[in-house]
């Protein structure tokens, strides 16, 4: 027997022998737990673990024939959950827009109420929608710009399937009521556990890809996703520092009390999109765009520049969401101040992705792949120019806890995170599965337009409900009284939640209509346009060599 | 014991010196003249731009 073959077999061993605490703690809980949701949370952690060592005894040969070559079969995985959850998470948001706009849709059930499903849908989108993508493409991108095998043989499968689990002991604990109250946190103590395990072991895999690279430097993409991995990982374990009431029980208290909770808090919310929906995403940028274009970064210099800004000064950003609070004042004046600081690396990493295009502007209309990815990049821009402006205390006064906050954070979430997400998608799907090209590019030009529009139906719809609310909620009569009641401040929302709500539902079918065209590009069926599709949507081993 | 303001002043004051050193410290790498065509190398090799297909891959 080879060295290769006993350290397989070692691995394996392991793999399965790991499953062995995790099933005897769902065991536990299930027997032992008197909460109905926790014993079920039980036999969700006993059945993953039971699953995961099936699939390495299954797989176990399969994986031994191949030792070279990149690893994808994980990233395919992850592409096909992302796709699952963003449409899962669009879907909830809607029904929760349109609940905003008619309330009985809540059905008077407690499952279904908007404050069980918010949290439901914020976690969906961010951590299960975007997590995915993040873990398919930064194990996609750490691989091809390195040059080297992912490290670990079950250690990237892990990963992936680990954190499907978290996904659904986190979501289907916010539909039977189990949350820690903490706003993009509410994952309680076991959960955050499970996600600590899954999360060292991504880190670890990334660091073990990156140690044995081929390449003497490290390309700007891995700095970001690096940068993601370990703030993310410090972001968790600080702000959920916490102790349960008992081992068998969901219910947990956080270490810290009054401001010091409320500042955590944020510092972990505001970096959560720093560095979750942030430079992750930066990662996918200076990797997608530049290979979609075949043209390097316009410069790299820049994105260096960009790197250590961004990371220097995020950090120190949450503060702004607590404005007029207990909070000390000049904690608050510097949560502003770095805000405002944030222009100079976000309009410089906006203007190095835009430029990356210089000479080749012709792709924007002939590649709606490049499409989505440059409009994301030019929402990234706008979003991150808006943010600075609101965190000013005198423009917060008026738009804190109004709806230009919502409108806001989708300008970022579903402007940029989601259009490079879907950049990022169509350009992996044939990669990944060894196609021509994509099924069809008129689908996604469709996309395309579907989803922009339901994106500027929802901003400027949410931009004129806030603003109106917030001058509002301020107006005095001529005694000094409140002109308006809150509930006349309701009323008048209205149109515009019924707007947001068809926004949503554009942005919804354009991402059915992609899972339609994924599907079909991975069944293999024949593309429809391949001849108006550029080289680069080929598979690697698939390319027409450029012209000379 | 050192009173909030004298701890929050201190903080204040050596988290900006730290910021002005590593924002010099950052601008000064990235604009080494000599690093230049080192940053042209990586992007080349790292995203396989000179290539019509990929360089072979370090195996496990």
């Amino acid at each position: 027997m080879s060295i290769v073959e006993d350290r397989h077999r070692l691995s394996d061993g392991l793999a399965v022998f790991g499953t062995v605490p995790v099933i005897v703690t769902g065991m536990t809980w299930l027997t032992e737990s008197v909460e109905p949701a926790m014993k079920f949370h039980g036999s969700l952690l006993a059945l993953g673990g039971l699953l995961f060592a099936f699939f390495v005894l299954t797989n176990g040969k399969s994986l031994a024939t191949t030792t070279s070559g990149y690893v994808d079969g994980p990233i395919k995985v992850a592409t096909v959950a992302a796709i699952f959850w963003g449409i899962a998470g669009f879907l909830i948001g809607d029904i929760l827009a349109w609940q905003m706009a008619l309330p009985q849709l809540n059905l008077d059930l407690p499952w279904t109420n908007f404050g069980r499903l918010r949290p439901l849908h914020t976690s969906a989108v961010i951590f299960a929608f975007g997590g995915n993508v993040l873990l398919a493409t930064s194990f996609y991108v750490v691989q091809r710009t390195c040059h080297a095998r992912l490290a670990g043989r079950w250690a990237p499968w892990f990963v992936i399937w680990g954190y499907q689990l978290f996904i659904l002991l986190a979501g289907t604990g916010y539909l039977l009521g189990i949350t820690q109250g903490k706003e993009y946190a509410e994952p309680e103590w076991y959960a955050d556990l499970w996600l600590t395990i899954v999360w060292v072991t991504y880190l670890l895999v990334f660091l073990g890809t990156l140690a044995k690279r081929r390449e003497p430097h490290i390309y700007v993409a891995n700095w970001f996703y690096l940068a993601f991995i370990v703030t993310v990982a410090m972001l968790h374990l600080v702000n959920n520092a916490a102790v349960p009431v008992s081992w068998t029980g969901s219910k947990s208290y956080i270490v810290y009390s009054g401001v010091q909770d409320a500042m955590t808090q944020w510092w972990y919310g505001h970096n959560a999109v720093g560095f979750f929906l942030t430079a992750g995403f930066l990662g996918i940028m200076y990797y997608f765009i530049p290979k979609r274009v075949e043209r390097p970064v316009y410069s790299y210099r820049l994105s260096i520049v960009h790197f250590w800004t961004l990371i220097f000064l995020y950090i120190w950003a949450g503060p702004h969401h607590l404005h007029y609070t207990a909070l000390p004042d000049w904690a608050q004046t510097l949560g502003m101040t770095f805000s405002i600081m944030l222009w100079m690396p976000s309009w410089g990493g906006m203007i190095n992705g835009l430029m990356t295009l210089a000479g080749a502007w012709d792709k924007l209309r002939t590649d709606p792949v490049v499409r989505l990815l440059v409009v994301s990049v030019a929402f990234y821009g706008m979003a991150t120019f808006e943010g600075p402006v609101m965190s000013i205390k005198a423009v917060n006064s008026l738009s804190h806890y109004t709806d230009w906050g919502i409108g806001h954070v989708h300008s970022g979430a579903l402007g940029w995170v989601a259009m490079v997400s879907f950049g990022a998608i169509y350009c992996l799907v044939p990669w990944l599965w060894n196609r021509p090209g994509l099924y069809s590019m008129k689908l996604v030009e469709w996309h395309f337009w579907t989803a922009t529009i339901g994106i500027l139906l929802y901003i400027t719809a949410m931009w004129v409900s806030g603003i109106t609310q917030g001058l509002m909620w301020r107006a005095y009569d001529k005694l000094g009284f409140l002109q308006y009641s809150f509930i006349e401040t309701v009323e008048a929302m209205k149109p515009y939640y019924v707007i947001r709500a068809i926004g949503g539902m554009l942005f919804i079918w354009g991402s059915l209509i992609m899972a339609y065209n994924v599907w079909r590009t991975v069944r293999g069926d024949e593309a429809v346009d391949l001849a108006e599709q550029p080289r680069v949507a080929a598979a690697p081993a698939l390319r027409l060599q450029p012209a000379e | 014991m050192f009173s909030y303001e004298t701890v929050a002043t201190f903080s204040q004051v050596t988290s900006l010196l730290m910021f002005i050193v590593m924002a010099i410290g950052v601008v000064v790498y990235a604009m080494w003249p000599k690093n230049g065509p080192v940053f042209d190398a990586i992007q080349h090799e790292a995203l396989d731009l000179d290539r019509g297909s990929q360089k072979p891959v370090r195996p496990e």
